[in-house]
């Protein structure tokens, strides 16, 4: 057996460990067109911010490929996938074969076609060679104000990383407030509030209509409403889009708002299975499939692709949106559903604390959890999560849903049981 | 792998294991220094839960397939290959809190106070008894042998 992996983030890393957890003998061959070796992507904000160094960038220790003997191709890029020879072919000639293919080419940034976004000083922020570029830009120009399109989750982390390097930011987001997927009015209010606080300004329902460059650098940008902003620098975080540019349209692997899985990962074609922020798969709460482009579902899958393409049986539970994420040191989280439709089949149960800045929230369908929020009080927000994960009744315990002592001691004794399976809680 | 058992009827609530965790995990590893003198003081790695007549301590599970170790960004987050345990590598970890928005426990805390980072049960890493166990008077802690227990996978 020859397994073959494109990629090398968070899916295949969960790829290769599920493989091997199962299979020690057959060879695994990764190819990816990053040179490095497998690293976090999500520090890359820390490294800019200059929270994290260079050193601290490894996502799995030096020895990772060494000790799960997979061969690597880093810095060689994948030009096409023929599923019917099943060999992939390199850029600078040569093929790799396969028995079974993991397709993990994750997410490419999205650039609105804009005049003035070939200007030097744009840049999008997905890779620590973008990190590297950023970092080196903001020295030799001296940067001391940016740009950030996008008020979204890269948006927020990227504003956090410049701020730390003392550059004066202003968010640009198109919707009427910024984390609109992911947080209700309530809580996106509270993100601008803090962020204002933090000298950072957000415009919302507005855009970038123009960059203008002087002798070639970024000057300032005019958004849609005729406003111009004086920035030396503009960073584009309005996120990312499947990458299945290496997908052929005759291949038969089908192809919608990402690649098609099935719920063992696998594509409509045999042998190969994708991964990671590239698919849509299986989304728990909607009962649908769709991208979720966020890092546990990526190892996640990864995973339970790495067990089917190594023969052992695994089903892909689902996954629902949940993001973590600190605005100016502030903790939030927030799970599936937030912000639902005004309908009678919905149920909010909250609290908000003005001033201690806290505030949860929890949405309920037909006595089920299906969301929930929470900004700057996360204290075992995991355990909500587990209750949406697992669709459980809480009609038993409802009222204590956001009591201050909730725990798994609200929890029914034969639900608290069955969660730490008999033998960890014995009742 | 060896895991701590909890049985719920058998706490009274003391809290010795929350305060010989706290100890364990201190610099000094002394009672009275790790209380009175050492700042930032050290976390507790587990939690008590009580209500009424029911209370019950509640660390990490371990989990086979742990929710927390997928989610972890990283890769702070690893498992030990001689015990199987979940550990957190707090030179690497930054903070990020994913595995606490997907730990279906509640067992890891947010340490922001000492080194900004995931505090979780570690096992007592070393010792053959995890001192809440040890120094459980009524067994309502226990630490044995078992078949793999949880299941916190997302």
């Amino acid at each position: 057996m020859r397994y073959l992996i494109i990629g090398n983030s968070a899916a295949a890393v969960g790829a290769v460990e599920a493989i091997r957890h199962y299979d020690r003998q057959s060879a695994i061959t990764i190819v990816a067109d990053e040179p490095h070796h497998v690293y976090s992507r999500p520090l890359i904000s820390y490294l800019l911010g200059g929270t994290v160094d260079e050193t601290r960038m490894h996502y799995r220790p030096e020895d990772f490929y060494e000790r799960n003997d997979v061969e690597t191709m880093l810095g060689v890029e994948v030009t096409q996938i023929d599923v019917r020879a099943k060999t992939v072919s390199l850029a600078g000639g040569g093929q790799v074969g396969y028995d079974r293919l993991l397709i993990s080419t994750g997410g490419k940034p999205f650039v609105p076609p804009l005049p003035g976004a070939d200007l030097l000083g744009v840049y999008t922020f997905t890779t620590w060679q973008d990190a590297r570029r950023i970092d080196h830009y903001i020295d030799d120009n001296r940067v001391e104000s940016a740009l950030v399109v996008g008020g979204g989750l890269i948006g927020l982390k990227t504003t956090e990383a410049l701020i730390e390097r003392g550059i004066a930011v202003t968010i640009v987001e198109l919707a009427d407030r910024i984390l609109s997927t992911t947080f209700d009015r309530t809580a996106s209010k509270m993100a601008e509030s803090i962020l204002r606080q933090h000298q950072v300004e957000a415009r919302t329902g507005t855009t970038v209509e123009e960059i203008i460059g002087r002798t070639g650098r970024v000057d300032h940008a005019v958004l849609r409403d005729g406003e111009r902003i004086d920035c030396d620098l503009v960073l584009f975080a309005i996120g990312v889009r499947p990458n299945t540019g290496l997908i052929p349209a005759d291949s038969g692997i089908a192809i919608e708002r990402g690649i098609c899985v099935d719920r063992h990962m696998q594509t409509t074609i045999d042998d190969v299975y994708a991964a990671g922020d590239c698919v849509q798969a299986y989304d728990m709460l909607i009962d649908a499939c769709r991208p979720i482009a966020i890092w546990p579902n990526a190892y996640r899958q990864g995973y339970v692709a790495g067990c089917n393409m190594a023969g052992v049986d695994k089903r892909y539970e689902g996954s629902f949106p949940m993001n973590s994420i600190e605005v100016c040191g502030v903790p939030t989280i927030s799970v599936g559903l937030t912000d639902p439709p005004r309908d009678e089949d919905y149920e909010i149960i909250d609290k908000y604390d003005r001033d201690a800045l806290v505030y949860k929230k929890l949405v309920l369908y037909h006595n089920q959890l299906v969301g929930a929020i929470f900004v700057g009080d996360i204290d075992r927000a995991g355990i909500y999560t587990g209750l949406i994960r697992d669709g459980v009744d809480v009609r038993p315990f409802k009222e204590h849903l956001l009591s201050g002592s909730f725990g798994l001691i609200s929890l029914p004794r034969d639900l608290r049981k069955h969660m730490v399976v008999g033998e960890g809680i014995e009742v | 792998m060896k895991r701590i058992h909890v049985n719920e009827e058998y706490c009274i609530a003391c809290r010795l294991c929350e305060i010989h965790c706290l100890v364990q995990h201190s610099q000094s590893r002394k009672i009275i220094k790790a209380f009175k003198e050492e700042a930032p003081r050290a976390m507790a790695r587990l939690l008590v839960e009580e209500q009424g007549p029911l209370s019950f301590a509640m660390q990490c599970r371990h989990c086979e397939e742990a929710a927390c170790l997928e989610a972890c960004m990283t890769g702070a987050m690893h498992r030990d290959e001689e015990t199987g345990a979940v550990l957190c590598d707090e030179d690497k970890c930054v903070g990020c809190w994913m595995c606490i928005m997907v730990c279906p426990f509640g067992a890891i805390q947010r340490n922001i106070v000492g080194r900004r980072a995931a505090s979780k049960c570690d096992l007592c890493y070393g010792n053959e008894v995890p001192v809440c166990v040890a120094h459980c008077p009524n067994e309502a802690l226990t630490f044995v042998e078992d078949t793999p227990s949880g299941n916190g996978s997302a």
